[in-house]
């Protein structure tokens, strides 16, 4: 290829004087690696660190199945199956990209405009999973009791066996509990939503109710209840209750009723940064399927920035396959 | 860009007629190892529930050979298996949907190598660490589970 410019839109030049572009690939497509690459390593970075919190808190570390246990319009324990679903979307949603980039190498505009828009379709669908999931995370299901040590404490039912949530037992007392206000504090912001009970309320109806057990985040390491969680008998459970100092309702970044609080920073980081990685796949999705649309890559005689999105859309994939196993499977 | 595919997957065994067949061909083959992870997720089976080899005593051969083998000693094999099956997943997204196979053979090693060597460098101190920080925890001179 001689070294002059061309045209405005001639994108595969490679002015370094020779025939051969270096490694046989463009200058974009270089660039959308180096990118990839680099982002690679920042993801590798999170879970890395993840697996740092999760190998110090090895036996007391929330259990995924029990987390993640909900599907949109349904009651009941779903461990696992509404992620599964959200991995089916993201890996057809690279199926259709793979299409619409195979179209384009044969000039299939037609083909290219309904694939990138398949594409766009499972992406929104994946970003809308992740946000009610998000969502559920936070509004969290039966509660809990926080201790001054920041142990998480969870209370089940003895007969049964099941989660009891603190509405089942917590007495109403009729407690005052005034909002704090501008007037009567000199250092004060604002103040968080009030959880529905008070510790009081949550150990009172303990004591009252003989049928709840307390469970600690503590994983039983041998014998007959090996991988779950620690059940106390009702004297252990008392001792343990005169520590509490919060209830905890949901998850944010400071509290999470499911257990190690690391674990839901770490569910916000790693699944909000991939999250924003799939807004931003799909937006830039959008402008090239505007672009398809209006012709720019039949002018230009190839559909190479179709390929380049598409190594971005693949590695959003990639990346959620490993946030997948090291979040909900191991 | 490279026109011409490579159309075989699994080392030659599974030949396609053309690239189309093949992107469906793989995406049959990431749906079934994904319907295997959550079926092995969901239940659980109890014989891949604890390790299958027992640690060595410590000493110069046991200790090096609980470095070597600590994969099949201090993981689950519930575990293994899933982040096996996950390197096998990453393997056909990328050689199949962003086409490395297509690319020359340089391209392909630059873009696996590099983040390889960094990421298990960097996932063998982070681990290590952490396991003696657990052991840490364990050993009461800190008191962080009240």
């Amino acid at each position: 290829m001689d070294t002059t410019v061309k045209t405005g839109t001639e994108e595969n030049v490679w002015g370094g004087g020779s025939d051969k572009k270096p490694l046989g690939a463009s200058y974009g497509k270089m660039m959308m690696w180096f990118f990839i690459v680099s982002d690679a390593l920042t993801f590798s970075g999170f879970i890395a660190s993840y697996s740092f919190a999760r190998f110090k808190f090895a036996d007391s570390w929330p259990i995924a199945d029990e987390v993640f246990t909900h599907i949109p319009l349904f009651h009941g324990n779903y461990p696992m199956i509404y992620v599964a679903f959200m991995t089916f979307v993201l890996i057809m949603s690279s199926v259709t990209m793979v299409l619409a980039v195979d179209a384009g190498h044969k000039m299939k505009k037609n083909s290219v405009i309904w694939y990138m828009f398949f594409t766009v379709i499972g992406g929104a669908i994946f970003v809308g999973s992740q946000a009610w999931e998000w969502a559920t995370f936070i509004q969290g299901d039966y509660g809990a009791i926080e201790t001054k040590g920041g142990r998480i404490l969870q209370f089940v039912k003895a007969d049964t066996g099941e989660r009891a949530a603190l509405k089942d037992f917590a007495t109403p007392l009729d407690e005052e509990r005034i909002d704090h206000t501008n007037s009567k504090g000199v250092w004060f912001f604002g103040e968080t939503t009030l959880p529905s009970f008070s510790v009081n309320e949550v150990v009172t109806g303990f004591k009252a109710n003989p049928n709840i057990l307390v469970r600690t985040e503590d994983i039983v390491q041998e014998g007959e209840r090996k991988g779950h969680k620690t059940l106390l008998n009702r004297s252990e459970s008392l001792e343990r209750l005169a520590g509490s100092k919060y209830v905890v309702e949901g998850a944010n970044l400071i509290h999470n009723e499911y257990g190690n609080r690391l674990f839901a920073d770490f569910f916000f980081f790693i699944t909000g940064f991939h999250g924003f990685h799939v807004l931003t796949g799909v937006l830039i999705n959008i402008i090239i399927f505007f672009n398809v649309i209006l012709g720019t890559y039949e002018r230009r005689g190839h559909y190479e920035m179709v390929e380049k999105v598409g190594l971005y859309w693949h590695f959003v994939d990639l990346v959620w396959v490993f946030v997948f196993t090291f979040f909900y499977l191991v | 860009m490279a026109h011409e595919h490579k159309l075989e997957i699994f080392r030659g065994r599974w030949k396609f007629k053309n690239n189309i067949q093949k992107i469906w061909g793989v995406l049959l083959f990431l749906t079934i190892v994904t319907a295997v992870e959550v079926v092995l997720g969901i239940y659980k089976p109890a014989m891949f529930m604890s390790p299958f080899i027992a640690p060595f005593e410590p000493g110069f051969f046991g200790s090096s050979m609980n470095v070597i083998l600590s994969p099949f000693i201090y993981m689950k094999p519930l575990n293994l298996i899933f982040i096996v099956l996950t390197l096998v997943k990453a393997y056909y997204i990328a050689w199949d949907f962003m086409h490395l196979r297509d690319e020359t053979k340089g391209l392909r090693r630059a873009i696996v190598w590099t983040p390889v060597f960094l990421i298990a460098y960097l996932v063998f101190i982070l681990l290590a660490e952490a396991g003696y920080i657990y052991d840490i925890l364990g050993s009461e001179f800190v008191k962080w589970n009240f």
